[in-house]
Protein backbone atom coordinates (compact mmCIF):
# COMPACT_ATOMS: atom_id res chain seq x y z
CA UNK A 1 0.00 0.00 0.00
CA UNK A 2 1.44 3.35 -1.05
CA UNK A 3 -0.25 5.33 1.71
CA UNK A 4 0.90 2.94 4.40
CA UNK A 5 4.42 2.41 3.28
CA UNK A 6 6.26 3.07 6.51
CA UNK A 7 6.57 0.35 9.09
CA UNK A 8 5.29 2.66 11.81
CA UNK A 9 2.09 3.48 9.93
CA UNK A 10 1.49 -0.14 9.10
CA UNK A 11 2.10 -1.13 12.69
CA UNK A 12 -0.47 1.39 13.92
CA UNK A 13 -3.04 0.12 11.44
CA UNK A 14 -2.47 -3.49 12.45
CA UNK A 15 -2.79 -2.64 16.13
CA UNK A 16 -6.01 -0.73 15.47
CA UNK A 17 -7.44 -3.67 13.52
CA UNK A 18 -6.50 -6.15 16.25
CA UNK A 19 -8.14 -3.92 18.88
CA UNK A 20 -11.34 -3.56 16.83
CA UNK A 21 -11.51 -7.31 16.17
CA UNK A 22 -10.96 -7.98 19.86
CA UNK A 23 -13.83 -5.63 20.79
CA UNK A 24 -16.14 -7.30 18.26
CA UNK A 25 -15.28 -10.76 19.61
CA UNK A 26 -16.05 -9.58 23.15
CA UNK A 27 -19.41 -8.27 21.88
CA UNK A 28 -20.09 -11.67 20.34
CA UNK A 29 -19.28 -13.35 23.64
CA UNK A 30 -21.73 -11.06 25.44
CA UNK A 31 -24.35 -11.76 22.77
CA UNK A 32 -23.91 -15.51 23.16
CA UNK A 33 -24.26 -15.46 26.95
CA UNK A 34 -27.28 -13.13 26.79
CA UNK A 35 -28.94 -15.35 24.17
CA UNK A 36 -28.29 -18.49 26.21
CA UNK A 37 -29.76 -16.79 29.28
CA UNK A 38 -32.88 -15.76 27.32
CA UNK A 39 -33.23 -19.21 25.77
CA UNK A 40 -33.04 -20.93 29.15
CA UNK A 41 -35.65 -18.46 30.41
CA UNK A 42 -38.01 -19.58 27.66
CA UNK A 43 -37.67 -16.46 25.49
CA UNK A 44 -37.18 -17.90 22.03
CA UNK A 45 -37.97 -14.79 19.98
CA UNK A 46 -34.52 -13.30 20.58
CA UNK A 47 -32.54 -16.33 19.41
CA UNK A 48 -32.46 -15.81 15.63
CA UNK A 49 -32.04 -12.00 15.63
CA UNK A 50 -29.08 -12.51 17.98
CA UNK A 51 -27.64 -15.15 15.63
CA UNK A 52 -27.99 -12.70 12.73
CA UNK A 53 -26.23 -9.98 14.75
CA UNK A 54 -23.43 -12.38 15.63
CA UNK A 55 -23.08 -13.33 11.96
CA UNK A 56 -22.88 -9.64 11.02
CA UNK A 57 -20.13 -9.12 13.59
CA UNK A 58 -18.28 -12.11 12.19
CA UNK A 59 -18.61 -10.63 8.69
CA UNK A 60 -17.05 -7.41 9.95
CA UNK A 61 -14.26 -9.38 11.63
CA UNK A 62 -13.67 -11.37 8.48
CA UNK A 63 -13.42 -8.20 6.40
CA UNK A 64 -10.94 -6.63 8.79
CA UNK A 65 -8.88 -9.81 8.98
CA UNK A 66 -8.87 -10.10 5.21
CA UNK A 67 -7.65 -6.52 4.92
CA UNK A 68 -4.94 -7.19 7.50
CA UNK A 69 -3.72 -10.48 6.09
CA UNK A 70 -3.89 -9.55 2.40
CA UNK A 71 -2.98 -5.90 2.38
CA UNK A 72 -1.13 -4.86 5.49
CA UNK A 73 1.08 -7.84 6.18
CA UNK A 74 2.75 -8.10 2.81
CA UNK B 1 24.68 -28.75 13.06
CA UNK B 2 27.06 -25.94 13.83
CA UNK B 3 25.60 -22.82 15.37
CA UNK B 4 27.16 -19.90 13.56
CA UNK B 5 24.97 -17.02 14.60
CA UNK B 6 24.16 -17.50 18.29
CA UNK B 7 22.27 -14.24 18.63
CA UNK B 8 19.69 -15.16 16.04
CA UNK B 9 19.43 -18.92 16.23
CA UNK B 10 19.39 -19.90 19.84
CA UNK B 11 19.51 -18.78 23.47
CA UNK B 12 20.44 -21.48 25.98
CA UNK B 13 17.72 -22.21 28.53
CA UNK B 14 20.06 -21.46 31.43
CA UNK B 15 20.83 -18.03 29.96
CA UNK B 16 24.60 -18.52 30.09
CA UNK B 17 27.04 -17.76 27.30
CA UNK B 18 27.23 -20.11 24.36
CA UNK B 19 30.84 -21.15 24.65
CA UNK B 20 30.62 -23.11 27.95
CA UNK B 21 27.49 -24.96 26.83
CA UNK B 22 27.77 -28.75 26.50
CA UNK B 23 28.31 -30.22 23.06
CA UNK B 24 24.76 -31.64 22.85
CA UNK B 25 23.39 -28.10 22.74
CA UNK B 26 24.70 -27.84 19.23
CA UNK B 27 22.62 -30.86 18.24
CA UNK B 28 19.51 -29.64 20.03
CA UNK B 29 19.53 -25.87 19.70
CA UNK B 30 16.26 -25.01 21.43
CA UNK B 31 15.34 -21.57 20.31
CA UNK B 32 13.42 -20.17 23.26
CA UNK B 33 12.38 -16.83 21.76
CA UNK B 34 11.00 -18.55 18.69
CA UNK B 35 9.45 -21.32 20.75
CA UNK B 36 7.49 -18.85 22.87
CA UNK B 37 6.73 -16.50 20.04
CA UNK B 38 3.14 -16.11 18.93
CA UNK B 39 2.86 -13.77 16.03
CA UNK B 40 0.26 -11.04 15.85
CA UNK B 41 -0.95 -12.61 12.65
CA UNK B 42 -1.58 -15.96 14.40
CA UNK B 43 -3.33 -14.18 17.26
CA UNK B 44 -5.61 -12.34 14.84
CA UNK B 45 -6.38 -15.57 12.98
CA UNK B 46 -7.28 -17.17 16.30
CA UNK B 47 -9.63 -14.25 17.02
CA UNK B 48 -11.29 -14.85 13.64
CA UNK B 49 -11.81 -18.53 14.45
CA UNK B 50 -13.20 -17.60 17.88
CA UNK B 51 -15.64 -15.24 16.18
CA UNK B 52 -16.75 -18.06 13.88
CA UNK B 53 -17.17 -20.37 16.87
CA UNK B 54 -19.48 -17.82 18.52
CA UNK B 55 -21.63 -17.73 15.37
CA UNK B 56 -21.77 -21.54 15.46
CA UNK B 57 -22.86 -21.33 19.12
CA UNK B 58 -25.65 -18.90 18.24
CA UNK B 59 -26.87 -21.16 15.44
CA UNK B 60 -26.77 -24.12 17.82
CA UNK B 61 -29.02 -22.26 20.29
CA UNK B 62 -31.37 -21.52 17.36
CA UNK B 63 -31.51 -25.22 16.48
CA UNK B 64 -32.24 -26.09 20.12
CA UNK B 65 -35.01 -23.49 20.09
CA UNK B 66 -36.62 -25.07 17.00
CA UNK B 67 -36.32 -28.54 18.54
CA UNK B 68 -37.97 -27.29 21.72
CA UNK B 69 -40.88 -25.76 19.79
CA UNK B 70 -41.47 -28.90 17.75
CA UNK B 71 -41.51 -31.15 20.81
CA UNK B 72 -44.96 -32.59 21.44
CA UNK B 73 -46.95 -31.48 24.46
CA UNK B 74 -46.33 -33.56 27.60
CA UNK B 75 -48.90 -36.10 28.64
CA UNK B 76 -51.47 -34.99 31.21
CA UNK B 77 -50.59 -36.17 34.71
CA UNK B 78 -52.93 -36.81 37.61
CA UNK B 79 -51.58 -35.21 40.79
CA UNK B 80 -54.32 -36.49 43.09
CA UNK B 81 -57.18 -34.92 44.98
CA UNK B 82 -56.95 -31.23 45.78
CA UNK B 83 -58.31 -31.81 49.28
CA UNK B 84 -55.46 -34.20 50.07
CA UNK B 85 -53.17 -31.18 50.06
CA UNK B 86 -53.52 -28.92 53.14
CA UNK B 87 -53.57 -25.14 52.68
CA UNK B 88 -49.94 -23.99 52.71
CA UNK B 89 -48.82 -27.55 52.03
CA UNK B 90 -46.73 -28.79 49.13
CA UNK B 91 -46.21 -32.05 47.30
CA UNK B 92 -43.35 -33.14 45.08
CA UNK B 93 -43.94 -34.83 41.74
CA UNK B 94 -41.98 -35.46 38.56
CA UNK B 95 -43.25 -33.88 35.35
CA UNK B 96 -43.19 -34.38 32.38
CA UNK B 97 -40.88 -37.35 32.92
CA UNK B 98 -38.90 -38.89 35.79
CA UNK B 99 -35.87 -36.82 36.71
CA UNK B 100 -37.70 -33.49 36.41
CA UNK B 101 -38.77 -32.66 39.98
CA UNK B 102 -41.65 -30.24 40.45
CA UNK B 103 -43.63 -28.88 43.38
CA UNK B 104 -47.33 -28.26 43.74
CA UNK B 105 -48.29 -25.79 46.48
CA UNK B 106 -51.79 -25.06 47.75
CA UNK B 107 -51.87 -21.37 48.57
CA UNK B 108 -55.55 -20.98 49.47
CA UNK B 109 -58.68 -23.11 49.41
CA UNK B 110 -59.10 -22.78 45.65
CA UNK B 111 -55.66 -21.59 44.67
CA UNK B 112 -52.96 -24.02 43.73
CA UNK B 113 -49.71 -23.47 41.81
CA UNK B 114 -46.96 -25.73 40.51
CA UNK B 115 -43.38 -25.01 39.45
CA UNK B 116 -40.24 -26.87 38.52
CA UNK B 117 -38.20 -27.51 41.65
CA UNK B 118 -34.76 -26.84 40.18
CA UNK B 119 -33.37 -23.41 41.01
CA UNK B 120 -32.61 -21.53 37.79
CA UNK B 121 -29.18 -20.58 39.13
CA UNK B 122 -27.44 -23.93 39.64
CA UNK B 123 -30.34 -26.43 39.82
CA UNK B 124 -30.46 -26.91 43.58
CA UNK B 125 -33.93 -28.04 44.74
CA UNK B 126 -35.97 -25.10 46.03
CA UNK B 127 -38.01 -25.39 49.22
CA UNK B 128 -41.50 -23.84 49.48
CA UNK B 129 -42.35 -21.59 52.40
CA UNK B 130 -46.00 -20.58 52.14
CA UNK B 131 -45.79 -18.32 55.22
CA UNK B 132 -43.09 -16.19 53.62
CA UNK B 133 -44.68 -16.56 50.20
CA UNK B 134 -41.41 -17.75 48.71
CA UNK B 135 -39.54 -20.68 47.32
CA UNK B 136 -36.15 -20.65 49.04
CA UNK B 137 -32.97 -22.03 47.57
CA UNK B 138 -30.64 -23.18 50.35
CA UNK B 139 -27.52 -23.29 48.18
CA UNK B 140 -26.98 -19.58 47.53
CA UNK B 141 -29.90 -18.02 49.43
CA UNK B 142 -31.93 -17.31 46.31
CA UNK B 143 -35.68 -16.92 46.56
CA UNK B 144 -38.65 -16.94 44.18
CA UNK B 145 -42.17 -15.63 44.50
CA UNK B 146 -44.43 -18.53 45.37
CA UNK B 147 -47.33 -17.23 43.21
CA UNK B 148 -45.47 -16.35 40.03
CA UNK B 149 -42.10 -18.12 40.33
CA UNK B 150 -40.26 -14.85 39.63
CA UNK B 151 -36.84 -14.43 41.25
CA UNK B 152 -36.87 -12.12 44.28
CA UNK B 153 -33.38 -12.31 45.72
CA UNK B 154 -30.02 -13.97 45.35
CA UNK B 155 -28.21 -15.06 42.22
CA UNK B 156 -31.11 -16.51 40.15
CA UNK B 157 -32.24 -14.20 37.34
CA UNK B 158 -34.76 -16.42 35.56
CA UNK B 159 -38.16 -17.51 36.93
CA UNK B 160 -38.97 -21.08 37.86
CA UNK B 161 -40.74 -22.92 35.03
CA UNK B 162 -44.46 -22.73 35.72
CA UNK B 163 -46.65 -25.77 35.22
CA UNK B 164 -50.19 -25.35 33.96
CA UNK B 165 -52.73 -27.06 36.17
CA UNK B 166 -56.29 -28.10 35.60
CA UNK B 167 -58.76 -28.93 38.35
CA UNK B 168 -61.55 -31.28 37.39
CA UNK B 169 -63.94 -33.05 39.74
CA UNK B 170 -61.73 -32.16 42.71
CA UNK B 171 -58.62 -33.70 41.12
CA UNK B 172 -55.57 -31.73 40.01
CA UNK B 173 -53.88 -32.44 36.69
CA UNK B 174 -50.59 -31.12 35.30
CA UNK B 175 -51.24 -30.37 31.64
CA UNK B 176 -48.08 -28.62 30.40
CA UNK B 177 -45.69 -25.74 30.87
CA UNK B 178 -46.83 -22.13 30.85
CA UNK B 179 -45.20 -19.78 28.34
CA UNK B 180 -42.42 -17.56 29.71
CA UNK B 181 -43.81 -14.35 31.17
CA UNK B 182 -47.31 -15.81 31.46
Amino acid sequence: MKGLSTLHQRNSMVLAIVCIVLCLVVMQLWLLTATMEAFLGGEDFIVWPAAAASLALFGLNFGLLHFYLRTLSC
Amino acid sequence: MKIDDHDHVTIPPNGKAHEPQPAWREEFPIDWPKDEFRSRRDFTKMLGLTSLAFVAGQVWIGVLSIMRKSRSAPARMDLGLLDELPIGGAKRFEFPSPGHPCLIVRLEKDSVVAFGQKCTHLSCPVIPNAELGKFLCPCHHGSFDIKTGRPLAGPPRRPLPKIELEIKDGRVYAVGFAEAGA
